[in-house]
């Protein structure tokens, strides 16, 4: 029991920075922006593969540090030449670009690598236990994602609360028009957040590639996962972001590793004279549960508290 | 049925004449309705036929949502497969039962089932509007699939729920069994459901809709609470979707999870934007369109969904409207007289407007065909894909094709600006 705890515990920790690295460049895009972008997992699909392929033509390290550059360029494009021209539109004309996009991306990945899963190994470099513990080898490569996560979050804090820079985007969150006034060029401001944002996404991407499945399908099974977790936390809130990342991530983890059901908990109590939904109910295991979670919780948080977390506003 | 769904209320033409119009146009769709399957009377097309009614229903419904009340759903498809499943369950209650319910009743239940998860779940989910109830909608959307296939008693896991729709009890000796009656029952549906819908849209609750997409604040000041105001849009939103779910149970003989996924909600959204939402008519062409596409395009090319979406990219950053706007766009033109100043350069701008859409065609074949090797035939010219000449063309169409397309859409925009401004001076353009 102990060591399912441990081993699940530092999953769920690492699942949840995977998580956070996605969704703070959502949170600040969308806080930013006003715009919730709904290509943003496809962006962290599209640095999946193209560390997959970029892996196989000059090899890991270079492709960690070129994927997800790309992948940023490409978010770059999206906001100069699609978003900005949407914005006259409103928000909801931004959102369906994005969606469109979304579906657009999946099917270009699909129709060039295929939809099957593709073979994107560990680097042989970080390819060894990192430790054992209680009779499990924990991978080096499980422990190496973590540290970029780590890096990369401390980074960020960093460049937000220390430099001019930072500065300038937090105060372009809330008051575009006063920073524009100002001298700064907004515009630029916005479309180099986007691009970080998605460089982040595909950062994601590319390290997870390799632990978690590559396949064109992985930006639909996480794109609606972490919009939970930036209303769970509190739309506009970073650390609201940073904390539901790590709950999710934790739940979810959990609930795939724990094999229980209500039946094995109150076997006696069995239900089997009443109706057969019923019986689903009582025989299904938390391990089937788990990809409903998140959504629960998200049904649970609207109920309880619907501005999220940490959230200060209502829309 | 042109009528913009906007509240400015119709001060054009005269009442007796508006009428006439306007009932002639309705009559017009009904008596297509009834003699299309006698002009193609072939299996495939009354198919096709059912398809794109229970479609339109669909995103009729789901137009009552994004167009009059400004709600962005991705989750619609749930009330949608929700009413599939309770049709196909009523079905067989009935079966087993020996209810005296015949077939045409069954989309009710439908429509029922579908009304009764939009109250459950509605009250939460439309207490904020805008991003937050788009991002809730997917949420539900998500947690309705996925746990349609933990409920195996309810839902029949993967396989589904399957029902015989002869078995039911019989109405004015009809069967239900051949494609032609089925046809005609989701016509009756379709012409019911578009009737109801339309007069919803008619009614108080359909007007404060619209106040409420363009300004709750207002709406609040007024003495309503927005937050009553979509949730009925909700309900009703269901219900319709439960009835189109319904028709789709009865037509397919089967409810499954693929009834409630994600790509059923992206598709109705697909359907409705790009016929329009500003239209009460615009989802009805949005729906057969889109549906056409799907069926037309499946046995051509493997990556048909990738075209859906870029024509859905194309008509959000060029034309919001969806077509309907842009049919709509033309009428004070048409009114003014000076339609024909625009016509000309419509017409230049047609050949390398198509020269880029071939050009675009041609990479996407490419790509997508370049490891299979199969050849690319495109209206009628073979293309091979993986010779150098295929990709030489596409560069060349591609990049030739946008560059004089842009020359020749800046001269549309400038016809187009004179023709509106001697519109303007004659007063048919606010």
């Amino acid at each position: 029991m102990l060591e399912l705890v441990v081993i699940s515990t530092l999953n769920g920790v690492l699942f949840g920075m995977l998580l956070f690295l996605l969704s703070s460049g959502l949170t600040v895009i969308f806080s930013m922006m006003g715009v919730l972008n709904f290509a943003h997992a496809s962006f962290y699909m599209l640095g999946a593969f193209f560390g997959f392929q970029l892996t196989k033509w000059i090899g890991f390290w270079p492709a960690l540090v070129l994927a997800p550059l790309l992948v940023g360029a490409i978010g770059m494009a999206v906001e100069r030449y699609g978003l900005r021209n949407t914005h006259k539109h409103g928000h909801v004309a931004e959102l369906l670009l994005t969606f469109g996009l979304a579906f657009a991306i999946e099917e270009i990945v699909s129709m060039i690598w295929g939809k099957s899963p593709l073979d994107y190994r560990v680097p042989a470099l970080l390819d060894f236990p990192a430790f054992t513990i209680f009779s499990t080898n924990y991978p080096a490569y499980k422990i190496f994602m973590l540290a970029v996560s780590i890096v990369i979050f401390v980074a960020l804090l960093v460049v937000l609360k220390r430099t001019r820079v930072g500065l300038i985007v937090q105060a372009a969150l809330t008051h575009p028009h006063m920073v524009g006034h100002l001298g700064h060029n907004v515009g630029r401001v916005f479309m180099a957040v986007f691009g970080v944002g998605s460089a982040l996404a595909g950062l994601a991407g590319v390290i997870a590639g390799p632990a978690l499945v590559t396949q064109s399908d992985m930006a639909a099974s996480l794109g609606p996962i972490l919009f939970v977790v930036i209303v769970f936390g509190g739309l506009g809130s970073l650390p609201g972001a940073f904390v539901a990342s790590l709950v999710i991530g934790l739940v979810q983890t959990f609930a795939v590793a724990l094999d229980g059901s209500l039946a094995s908990a109150f076997g006696p109590l069995d239900p089997s004279a009443g109706p057969s939904v019923l019986a689903d109910i009582w025989n299904v295991t938390i391990a089937q549960v788990a990809p409903i979670v998140p959504y629960m919780l998200l049904v649970l948080i609207l109920i309880v508290r619907p501005m999220g977390l940490m959230g200060t506003r209502e829309s | 049925m042109t009528t913009a769904t906007t509240s400015t209320p119709n001060v054009t033409g005269k009442p007796a004449g508006g009428n006439l119009r306007f009932y002639g146009v309705w009559l017009i769709g009904v008596i297509a309705l009834i003699v299309l399957p006698m002009i193609f009377s072939s299996g495939g097309s009354l198919t096709s036929f059912s398809l794109i009614g229970i479609a339109i229903v669909f995103a009729l419904s789901y137009n009552i949502l994004l167009g009059q009340t400004g709600l962005l759903s991705f989750g619609h498809a749930v009330h949608y497969g929700l009413g599939g499943f309770a049709a196909c369950h009523m079905m067989n209650a009935v079966t087993s039962h020996g209810w005296p319910v015949p077939l045409p009743f069954i989309p009710l239940f439908g429509g029922i089932g579908g009304l009764v998860f939009a109250m459950i779940i509605g009250w939460v989910m439309t207490k904020r509007a805008g991003t937050v109830f788009a991002m809730i909608s997917l949420g539900i959307g998500e947690l309705v699939a996925s746990s349609s296939l933990i409920l195996r008693s309810v839902f029949g896991g993967e396989s589904g729920v399957t029902t015989d729709r002869t078995a039911l009890p019989k109405m004015f000796g009809w069967t239900f069994g051949p494609q032609l009656q089925v046809y005609y029952l989701i016509a009756f549906w379709l012409v019911l459901s578009a009737v109801a819908m339309y007069a919803l849209t008619r009614t108080p609750l359909g007007r404060i809709s619209n106040a409420v997409r363009d300004n709750p604040e207002r709406v609040q000041f007024i003495g309503y609470d927005p937050h009553v105001v979509r949730y009925l849009a909700f309900c009703f939103a269901g219900f319709f979707a439960g009835i189109a779910g319904g028709l789709a149970a009865i037509n397919f003989e089967i409810a499954n999870s693929a009834y409630l996924g994600a790509i059923q909600s992206g598709l109705v959204l697909f359907s409705t934007f790009i016929g329009g939402t500003a239209y009460f008519f615009g989802p009805i062409l949005g729906a057969i369109l889109v549906t056409y596409l799907q069926l037309g395009l499946t046995s051509v090319t493997s990556v048909w969904q990738l075209y859906f979406g870029i024509i859905f990219i194309g008509i959000v950053m060029f034309s919001p409207g969806g077509i309907a706007g842009l049919v709509m766009m033309h009428r004070p033109l048409v009114r003014a007289g000076t339609l024909w100043t625009v016509i000309p350069s419509y017409l230049v701008a047609i050949v390398p407007t198509a020269a880029l859409a071939f050009g675009v065609i041609l990479t996407i074949e490419t790509i997508a065909r370049y490891s299979g090797g199969d050849a690319i035939n495109l209206f009628g010219i073979g293309f091979k894909p993986t010779s150098p000449v295929t990709w030489i063309s596409a560069a060349v169409l591609v990049v030739g094709g946008a560059f004089v397309a842009r020359v020749t859409w800046r001269r549309i925009a400038d016809a187009w600006d004179r023709a509106a401004t001697v519109a303007r001076d004659r007063g048919y353009l606010a």
